[in-house]
């Protein structure tokens, strides 16, 4: 993470690696590439690892350090004159503009696991109860993590290039050479605009896929749909739609903050920016991916302590 | 007046991984004169105005402006000072988000923190975008003008701020400006010095430029100052290196490929 990091890790390593380079040099002149030159590999390769592990603390530390930064800063920009005159434009492009591409996915979940469940449920004598898992799983999990994506690719990447430009154009120092404090100005609204907008776009996501399961099932597959609707409000709880949202602020804080932070430390250049928007959206996607993880874990946890276990099948 | 220099450097140096650009420099800018640091394109001289507000910090050295050591203050401790010195960028940085009268408004809007006279500002912004032939322009957006009219922009923007900075830091004013428009932009560096006693840092290519502004100038070179003078002292000067950049003469290794 970061170019600063790396050169970090490499001035870190460097020392051994030239020692090490002299060796091999000799070794080679030498015609003797035997266990000589093999250890001063596995030495290489161990100072190689060594010096990206530390460069990757290095970067950790350095993202936690911006995104506490970022968040600190939340009350006092919310308050300031202007704040809310930078949030909105932020909101308007993270939330109102992803609206559509939502709707779209979401449903197309909803449909394509009708499509995939039906035979089996129907064999099985169960078609009645697939809205039921369909709907729980879009609540729960696909919903989020869907919506989590979509932010990621659609404003992450836009985010990044975004702030990536403002940094290679100099106007992030000029702010600081203002008496401004960029990350309060720049990134603050753009996290408060991904945390606040992801639940809400989870939510279209989740209602779309319900639709479209619906949809799927009821003309497509001749489902009944009496049944589906009273299956699934007697499985889905409160609870699942819950965890759905608590998610969605997760895994859209998390974006905004990635995001941000690849456009702050990209490097110079329209290479730098366009690599700082690809590292972004990789590190949005598995950050997504192992948070919900992580999360999962968590909130099951709380959950079998607070009402027990749950078949959902029957 | 005192007369203890407005910005100095005590043996600065700078590396950025292997490369060093600067090498133990020594500066001191006087009050109320413009001072002209000249060199080859790469020395390191946007990144000698940047230590002055604190935007790169020194390996070894020490920067003071009025006295006060400015590379060991936090990012909150500075902007008093950054409060009183306008930055010039070379690559202009205009925000691209707001228009040009809401960029040219911006440090009087961020230093006043709430207490505005809207209407004084407004007053200001048009005077200052006037003063730079862009009357206008202001609800123009920075990435719909020329090169030349962005770097006017942010002239306008270095200026817009009532009373005057003390200092102002120029990368490159006049570069991709036409000679009719550098002439302009020159006398107003001039006025501004005349009039309201600002201290001018002006780093530039353009020797008529440096020419038409500079009291003082200094020319940097692998790392440390190789000249100080007027130009004429400058075009007299005993070192090749010097005599070569002011009549715009390139160096012998540099073109030994070419013939
Ligand atoms: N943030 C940075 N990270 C790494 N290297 C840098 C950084 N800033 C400047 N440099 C390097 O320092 C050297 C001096 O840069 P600087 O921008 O001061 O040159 P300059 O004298 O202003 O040149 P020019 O006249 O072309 O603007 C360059 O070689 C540049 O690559
Ligand atoms: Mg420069």
């Amino acid at each position: 993470m970061g170019r600063d990091a790396e050169e970090y890790g490499r001035a870190r390593c460097g020392c051994i690696d030239a020692g090490a380079d002299g060796v091999l040099e000799r070794n080679r002149s030498n015609g003797e590439m035997g266990s000589m030159a093999r250890k001063n590999l596995l030495f290489r390769l161990i100072a190689a690892i060594g010096g990206a592990v530390v460069g990757w603390i290095d970067g950790f530390g350095r993202f936690f350090v911006f995104s506490g930064h970022a968040i600190l800063a939340g009350p006092t920009e919310m308050l300031a004159a202007g704040g809310w005159r930078r949030l909105m434009p932020q909101a308007y492009l993270v939330g109102a503009r992803s609206v559509p591409v939502i709707l779209v996915t979401g449903a197309f979940v909803g449909m394509v696991l009708v499509v995939q469940g039906w035979e089996q449920f129907d064999a099985s004598g169960l078609a009645d109860r697939l809205g039921a898992i369909v709907n729980i799983s879009v609540a729960a999990e696909l919903g989020p993590v869907l919506a989590g994506v979509m932010l990621a690719g659609r404003v992450g990447g836009a985010l990044t290039a975004e702030l990536g430009t403002m940094n290679v154009t100099e106007q992030i120092v000029a702010l600081r050479s203002m008496g401004a404090d960029p990350v309060r100005f720049l990134v603050t609204p753009r996290f408060l605009a991904c945390l606040l907008l992801s639940p809400l776009l989870t939510c279209y996501a989740d209602l779309m896929g319900s639709l479209g399961a619906w949809g799927v099932y009821v003309f497509v597959k001749g489902g009944d749909p009496e049944p589906y609707w009273r299956y699934t409000a007697e499985v889905v709880e409160m609870w699942d739609l819950g965890t759905g949202i608590v998610k969605a602020f997760f895994f859209g804080g998390a974006i905004g903050l990635i995001s941000c932070y690849k456009g702050f430390h990209c490097r110079a250049g329209a290479e730098g920016v366009g690599q700082a928007c690809t590292e972004s959206f990789v590190a949005s996607f598995i950050t997504i991916l192992a948070l919900d993880f992580c999360l999962n874990i968590v909130l099951n946890t709380l959950y079998t302590v607070w009402y027990g276990f749950r078949s959902l099948i029957m | 007046m005192d007369d203890h220099p407005i910005i100095e450097f005590r043996q600065v140096s700078k590396r950025f991984g292997q490369q060093r650009v600067l090498e133990g420099i020594d500066l001191s800018v006087e009050r109320g004169r413009t001072t002209v640091i000249i060199g080859r394109s790469g020395t390191g001289k946007s990144v000698t105005l940047k230590h002055i507000v604190g935007l790169l910090r020194p390996d070894e050295g020490e920067v003071y402006f009025e006295g006060q050591r400015v590379d060991t203050l936090s990012e909150r401790e500075l902007r008093p000072i950054r409060r009183q010195i306008s930055f010039v960028f070379q690559l202009n940085a205009l925000f691209d988000s707001m228009s040009v009268a809401e960029n040219v408004a911006f440090p009087t809007v961020q230093h006043a923190r709430g207490r505005l006279d809207r209407r004084k500002l407004d007053k200001l912004v048009q005077d200052c975008l006037e003063l730079v032939g862009l009357s206008g322009f202001g609800e123009k957006r920075p990435a719909d003008l020329s090169g030349g009219e962005k770097k006017r922009v942010a002239l306008a923007r270095a200026i817009a701020i009532d009373p005057p900075p003390k200092v102002i830091l120029y990368d490159e004013p006049t570069a991709g400006l036409d000679p009719q428009r550098s002439d302009v932009i020159n006398r107003l560096i001039r006025n501004l010095q005349n009039e309201f006693n600002v201290t001018g840092l002006v780093v530039t290519h353009d020797m008529k430029s440096a020419e038409a502004v500079g009291d003082r100038i200094l020319m940097l070179w692998n790392g440390r100052f190789i000249a100080d003078g007027t130009v004429a002292e400058l075009r007299a000067a005993r070192d090749d290196h010097v005599r070569r950049f002011v009549e715009g003469v390139a160096e012998p290794e540099d073109v030994r490929n070419l013939t």
